[in-house]
């Protein structure tokens, strides 16, 4: 075997000392491209991965990634890269520039799952020793999925060599990976190879312990069954844990859709069904303000959300002043004009925007530093997600604080508990009415700014919040935010443990059975005001 | 004097008979929901149709007389759309109508238009078990979309499956049908999962974390969607951002194509599949021609086409033909010139209509591009005809439908020998 592998490794030395040759060599095969074959595509793929020339990774990743596309007059295969309409035309191992071409004379090089997994398993092998760690650490994984017995010598002689811990750690398990597919191993080795994997845990390892079926020697069968034993344990519990940080999550959403609310219904009184539509405003702010970020100043993208807040709070702050003084301010005591009143103004919002950025959804982007996810143990924690609950806290805190130590909070809260006294002292109510009103606007529009990331962004966003968020303040008692606080994780964690166990559907009924029934026996909510506000 | 102003009447009302004879239109129903929840998907729709009509009258209209439409929005309400149907077809007068998007509309509709004896084409991928003799199914019938994908992704490996879609009338027919159709296949009952969700379900961490663990079995697992609408976007992101690629379990959807990923970031989507008859990126000279159009008609190069946007295409083109045919927009006559009639589709071939009011079409694969368009990966080998009742359903088994003169019956029942359905 070593001899074997050492003359393998001298004729890529004497490969790679004639250069020029083994890349006429490369062409050669590359023309292999040029066919509507997926077979074939996968074979020329392979054929190139194999002849071991570091040059053929960014040809392959180039492949995988839909930018290998040949010539239709000569069958010439190139990689690309788009300029304007036309392509830029380079040589896919060299990366030398051949000019342009139009991107009729071009045909593409098409690829499917199928072909893009071959690939992610043959750029594991060609980069196993690359120089970035991060790299190398993806060339493991990528092993350990396609686990090609072809790998194996090149991943021992890398894990030789390797200095990372956690890079070397991978590698060893992608070793186990590729042992473990075939039962022939010896029986000592795929034990170890078991006990290797168990030391990784999670689903992928379990994915693979369940493939270790009756053809594999007893031992082995016996240890795996073992390590899935053990695996599933520490799953379920970690699966605990991701339930509550779902439902944590959901909560947090709940708590943005429904504080803006817990200042106009809660502390005033109004019914606002308009209050979904002023946070589709907010979001469509996000999208405005990214739409000119894209095209005049695309390397702000990453801040586009900061800038997007402030700007969503004063238009949906707007918007709600205008409707506290053209609409709510003249039905004021009047619970169901007002209701009706103002799901008038929502059907109009709504269709406006719909006029105005037309029916479909609009991409919003997630900036950087919110996409993808980081693993927690088992647990899987999205950084949308937990910035969206970040953000919910920040705005929750930032209205407490306005509410309990700005001179507006204290005008809020006298208008509140007694309009006529507060009237006397001198506070212009009508001014503060909508303010108030504004404040909640506002906080909408800010809401808004964070569903964008979550939700599709059209006109239709704010329906789908409605009804969330006036369960959740009537849940958690009405003019009271720690009320809101506490109902929107009550309500998000107990949909989120009901729902594995009772589907989306009915976790959804039986919360709202829930706070049917919880209503009947305390009409107030779970924090209660009692006083003479609540009287009249 | 008088007689001055007889004249002068006369030629008035000559003049206004003449204008009244050159006016004379033929007028064609659009019920397509232009607010409200649906408007998303079924303002395009209008628009196309709209373009079709101006397309046909440039060319001279039809049977020497220019076409009009009428276009009514029935604001995503469903009993609302029987009542704008009534409208087009009793008020305005309307030959044939091309409309509605969901199942529950198209069912709400049925009745007018077989109470008023008109036509409607109804453009949608649907989950089957209907024939009506006033009804044009041009969309999939689900052997010509769900059917077809599932096959495919069985021949790539696919073992374990994830049904998965929002909970009404065409998700659930459609699920019974593949549960059915992998159990034949001998899929185990524990390698498939269904899950239903709300409409406008928008928190998917749970489910994505569902079907992530339901994918680590060791084996090929694949997720059918049968995902409504609005429902997709949050879904898609959530994929992407728990890391499931289109290597690790691919979705292929039936309800998403070119326009609901114009609301997406696509990249890391990368390789997910979709199953229609259309796709925009389709390499014909027809369907280049019709894209240009479109970008011309609509004013703008970044709008898409999709795949009911061809079932107009070819219904309205079938109509045309079918009008032609028979000298006339008397429905009767036309409903029987329609049987047979068959006009180019937009990827390279010719769709008929069958005697079952449902048409022949290719069954086209795609894996979502960076771009955000669907790159063909597979295609059937032929035309696939309709079939209005699954032979997956043990009660729509024996059913057949030919709207021909003698059978003439929408649910004609092999077994028992009689017109009525699947009842003794």
């Amino acid at each position: 075997m070593r001899a074997l592998l050492c003359s393998f490794f001298m004729i890529l030395a004497l490969a790679s000392a004639s250069t020029a040759e083994t890349l006429d060599r490369l062409r050669e095969i590359s023309a292999g491209f040029v066919t509507k074959d997926y077979g074939q595509v996968q074979a020329t793929a392979e054929a190139l991965a194999a002849t071991g020339d570091a040059r053929v990774a960014t040809a392959l990743s180039a492949l995988r990634g839909g930018d290998l596309r040949f010539r239709k007059s000569d069958k010439q295969v190139f990689r690309v890269e788009k300029v304007g309409r036309d392509y830029a035309l380079f040589d896919p191992f060299t990366g030398e520039a051949m000019g342009q071409a139009g991107s009729r004379e071009t045909s593409k090089i098409k690829v499917n799952n199928a072909i893009r997994n071959a690939i992610d398993g043959l750029l594991g092998g060609l980069t196993l020793r690359a120089d970035d760690p991060a790299i190398r650490l993806d060339a493991a994984e990528a092993l350990f999925k396609s686990r090609d017995p072809g790998a194996l010598a090149a991943l021992g002689s890398a894990i030789e060599a390797e200095t990372d811990g956690s890079v070397r750690d991978a590698m060893r398990e992608a070793r186990a990976s590729i042992l473990l597919a075939s039962a022939q191993n010896e029986p000592q080795a795929l034990i170890e190879a078991v006990e290797t994997i168990r030391a990784r845990g999670g689903q992928d390892a379990l994915g693979l312990l369940a493939q270790i079926g009756a053809d594999y020697p007893e031992p082995v069968q016996e240890a795996a069954a073992q390590a899935r034993r053990g695996i599933e344990q520490s799953l379920m519990l970690w699966g605990y844990g991701q339930s509550l940080w779902q439902g944590i999550s959901l909560g947090s959403v709940l708590l943005l859709a429904a504080i803006g609310l817990a200042i106009t219904f809660g502390v005033m009184g109004v019914i606002n069904m308009a209050h979904g539509e002023l946070v589709m405003l907010g979001a469509y702010t996000t999208f405005a303000v990214q739409e000119v970020i894209r095209t005049s100043a695309p390397h702000l993208f990453d801040v586009s959300l900061l800038i997007a807040a402030p700007l969503a709070f004063l238009v949906a702050g707007a918007v709600g002043v205008a409707i506290e003084r053209g609409i709510v301010r003249y039905l004021y005591g009047r619970a169901l004009e007002t209701l009706l009143a103002t799901w008038g103004v929502s059907l109009i919002l709504q269709q406006a925007v719909r006029t105005i950025f037309g029916p479909n959804n609009r991409e919003v982007g997630n900036p950087s530093w919110m996409s993808g996810a980081f693993e927690l143990g088992e647990m899987t924690i999205t950084y949308n997600r937990l910035w969206i609950l970040v953000f919910a806290l920040t705005v929750f805190v930032l209205l407490l604080l306005i509410l309990k130590r700005t001179p507006l909070g204290l005008q809020m809260r006298a208008v509140t508990q007694n309009r006529a006294m507060a009237a006397d002292m001198g506070v212009r109510t009508a001014w503060v009415d909508a303010m108030t009103f504004g404040l909640g606007a506002g906080i909408a529009g800010l809401a808004g700014v964070a569903l964008s990331q979550i939700d599709n962004v059209s006109p239709n966003l704010g329906q789908s919040y409605i009804v969330d968020s006036f369960m959740v303040v009537v849940f958690g008692g009405a003019g009271n935010l720690f009320g809101a606080l506490a109902g929107a994780f009550t309500l998000g964690i107990a949909n989120k443990f009901l729902e594995p166990l009772a589907g989306a559907m009915l976790a959804k009924i039986a919360v709202l059975v829930f706070i049917i029934l919880f209503i009947q026996k305390r009409p107030r909510g779970l924090f209660a005001i009692r006083g003479r506000a609540v009287e009249n | 004097m008088r007689k001055i102003i007889s004249a002068a009447v006369a030629a008035m009302a000559l003049s206004w008979g003449a204008a009244a004879t050159a006016e004379e239109t033929i007028k064609v129903g659009v019920l397509h929901s232009l607010s409200g929840t649906m408007a998303i998907s079924e303002t395009t729709l209008k628009d196309a149709m709209l373009m079709l009509i101006e397309q046909q009258n440039a060319k001279g209209g039809l049977l020497g007389k220019k076409l009009e439409a009428v276009v009514v929005d029935p604001a995503s309400d469903w009993p609302l759309f029987a009542e704008k149907a009534r409208e087009l077809i009793s008020v305005n007068e309307v030959s044939a109508v091309f409309g509605c998007w969901t199942s529950v509309s198209r069912k709400s509709v049925l009745p007018v238009f077989e109470e008023l004896n008109s036509i409607l084409f109804y453009p949608v991928q649907y989950e089957g078990e209907e024939s009506q003799r006033n009804v044009f199914y041009t969309g999939a019938a689900p052997n010509q979309q769900a059917i077809p994908a599932v096959e495919y992704l069985m021949d790539q490996g696919v073992e374990r499956w994830v049904l998965a879609g929002t909970d009404y009338v065409y998700p659930r027919t459609t699920n019974k049908i593949l549960e059915q159709f992998l159990k034949d296949k001998g899929v185990a009952e524990e390698d498939i999962m269904i899950n239903y969700t709300p409409f406008g379900h928008s928190d998917w961490q749970t489910i994505v974390s569902d079907i992530k663990a339901f994918g680590s079995a060791g084996k090929k697992t694949a997720v059918v969607s049968t995902i409504n609408g609005d429902a997709n976007v949050p879904f898609y992101k959530e994929l992407a951002n728990q890391g499931i690629a289109a290597t690790d379990i691919p979705v292929v959807a039936f309800s998403v194509g070119e326009e609901e990923l114009a609301g997406l970031d696509t990249a890391p989507l990368v390789g997910h599949l979709a199953a229609w008859n259309y796709f925009m990126s389709a390499d014909t000279p027809e369907n280049a021609e019709f894209i240009d159009a479109w970008h011309a008609f609509i004013g703008s190069e970044d709008r898409v086409t999709n795949d009911p946007m061809e079932a107009h295409y070819i219904g309205f083109n079938m109509w045309v033909k079918a009008v032609e045919a028979a000298g006339t927009t008397d429905p009767d006559a036309v409903i029987d010139a329609l049987v047979g009639v068959s006009v180019p589709n937009l990827t390279g071939g010719y769709s008929a209509m069958m005697p079952n009011h449902h048409i022949t079409k290719p069954v086209l694969i795609g894996e979502i591009q960076a771009d955000g368009q669907i790159e063909t990966v597979s295609e059937t080998p032929g035309l696939v005809a309709g079939d209005a009742w699954s032979d997956f359903l043990p009660d729509s088994k024996p059913l057949i439908s030919d709207w021909r003169a003698p059978l003439s019956c929408g649910n004609f029942n092999t077994a028992t020998g009689k017109c009525g359905g699947a009842g003794e």
